[in-house]
């Protein structure tokens, strides 16, 4: 029997601003902006909608903000912060509430201006007593210790991280949207300036401005709005911890939980899945999320990446945007995974389009490998 | 007022600090299940119990991980460190360079007492590099 929730809710409508160096526009005004072009896809109004999702680096009452901005009247709300990963758990909660009755029409959006700003990743003040004596990067440093780890115990490379990037710059060629294109060697990316070891400047997402929107229904209300409807046939989360010293094994995540939830609710498996979007915020986080995620054996995801795999042409399209080393990265990043699944799933994707994808996994990371959130997302044909 | 006396006395954090400032190194363990605790906190987080008492720590220890952060002064070390006890804490270790430092390389506490006492490690005598 198919879980409850599975593709009873759907992404009827996506918002993405685009805008990821622009001056003189705050991080509520790309959120306005990619609220409006989600309602706009899918034929609904601000009046129509009655629950906000929202989280933003520079607020701490993002929902109050929000909600006054763009004058909308919520009987549902939600402002879980757990950094990039903030958005999968407002997804989890908005196909809970539309299930329920709580709400009718969902909106979940995000904006950010850190690159316009000064170009300083922005996080929520949130001091670790306990790290703050030894002046850790953050959050790099604790990337860093991990990727360490994950060479010591597994033989993983720099030239495996590496590999990560120039696939992800490889898909960012074929989208015209994405921030950063061109040329890209394995040479030029071992060479950039090392940050924190083993984690070099090339192993590190982008930094840029930006604002994204989700509109969600239910799945018989999205069938009539002006999109093809795409289901949400699974959601998991799950928290492994807050500072990188607190994590119980540095080279495996809290994703294998929120994945096991995702895909017990979807009804499906690694091996169903067409199109992978996971969050990379440094080059050691793709392997993590393939191995942890189920797509490669743990301790595997340096070779698999360095086979091909993940880079056009392989035989699993992972980041087909660019991802946060070649497309975007706002700060809080998790959004945009949905944002590319969805195009894919629509089969808007251009010279990038995965052929026939008819079910993507998004993965999201948020604070130090902290949080997890797994969605995964079906066509029609899936229900 | 009606307390409860089982949460009585200065929170984990006060207490750890206290201690350093004593030139001692505690740490929490669970009466129920033995499990060690760090950072400090109210509750076991292997066991749920809110049982816990602090006993003096060996101070000695292991590089689990351990990663250089460059600036342009130089760089500097940032490991993470399993104490004997089996708590994971973040420090430095220092009178090696940060590039030589090892995983598995045994090291041993120090407390340095300015500005805010804080704990960082020495390449243990004699130990496994
Ligand atoms: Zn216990």
């Amino acid at each position: 029997m198919s879980h409850p929730l599975r593709g009873r809710a759907a992404i009827a409508g996506i918002g993405n601003t685009k805008r990821w160096n622009a001056p003189g526009r705050l991080p509520f005004d790309q959120l306005q902006e990619a609220a409006i072009l989600a309602l706009e896809d899918c034929g609904l109004a601000l009046k129509d909608v009655d629950g906000l999702f929202c989280a933003i680096s520079s607020s701490g009452l993002p929902v109050l903000n929000a909600a006054e901005r763009l004058g909308i009247n919520v009987r549902h709300a939600d402002g879980t912060m757990v950094g990039g990963a903030s958005f999968l758990f407002h997804l989890q909660n908005a196909v809970s509430a539309l299930e329920t009755g709580l709400c009718e029409v969902a909106l979940i959006c995000y904006g950010s201006n850190q690159l316009s700003a000064g170009g300083r990743l922005a996080s929520m003040p949130d001091p670790q007593h306990y790290e703050t004596p030894y002046k850790p990067r953050y959050p790099i440093s604790s990337y860093a210790l991990a990727a360490a780890r994950h060479m010591h115990e597994y033989g993983t490379t720099r030239e495996n991280l590496a590999d990560v990037a120039l696939a992800a710059r490889a898909w960012a060629n074929l989208n015209p949207d994405a921030f950063a294109r061109g040329p890209l060697t394995r040479d030029e990316i071992l060479s950039s300036r090392m940050v924190s070891d083993p984690i070099a400047r090339a192993d590190c997402c982008l930094v840029t401005d930006g604002g994204a929107a989700l509109v969600l229904t239910r799945a018989d209300r999205a069938r009539d709005l002006a999109k093809p409807p795409v289901h949400v046939l699974g959601t998991g989360v799950a928290i492994g911890h807050r500072q990188i010293s607190a994590m119980p094994d540095l080279t495996t995540t809290a994703a294998v939980e929120s994945s096991r939830h995702a895909y017990e609710m979807a009804g499906v498996g690694p091996s169903d899945i067409d199109h992978v979007m996971v969050y990379d915020a440094f080059t050691i986080t793709t392997l993590l999320f393939l191995e942890d995620l189920g797509f490669c054996p743990k301790g595997e995801g340096g070779a698999f990446v360095s086979s091909g795999a993940i880079a056009p042409g392989g035989t699993l399209p992972v980041n087909t945007n660019g991802g946060g080393l070649s497309c975007n990265h706002p700060g809080m990043y998790g959004l945009f995974t949905i944002i590319e699944a969805v195009e894919q799933l629509r089969g808007t994707c251009g010279e990038r389009q995965v052929g026939g994808a008819e079910i993507a996994l998004a993965h999201a990371n948020g604070g130090v490998l902290s949080s997890q959130a797994t969605a995964i997302l079906g066509t029609a044909a899936t229900i | 007022m009606s307390t409860d006396p089982r949460f009585d006395g200065p929170g984990p954090d006060e207490v750890w600090r206290t201690a350093l400032a004593e030139g001692r190194l505690l740490l929490q363990h669970c009466r129920d299940c033995e499990a060690t605790r760090f950072p400090p906190a109210m509750v076991c987080g292997a066991c749920g119990s809110p049982d816990l008492e602090w006993r003096e720590a060996s101070g000695r220890g292991v590089v689990h991980a351990s990663t250089t952060v460059r600036e342009r002064e130089g760089g500097y070390n940032v490991s993470l460190i399993d104490l004997a006890e089996g708590a994971r804490m973040m420090s430095r270790v220092e009178n090696v360079d940060s590039g030589a430092v090892r995983i598995g390389m045994e090291v041993v506490a120090r407390i340095v007492p300015e500005p805010e006492p804080f704990v960082v490690f020495d390449p243990a005598e004699g130990g496994a590099a």
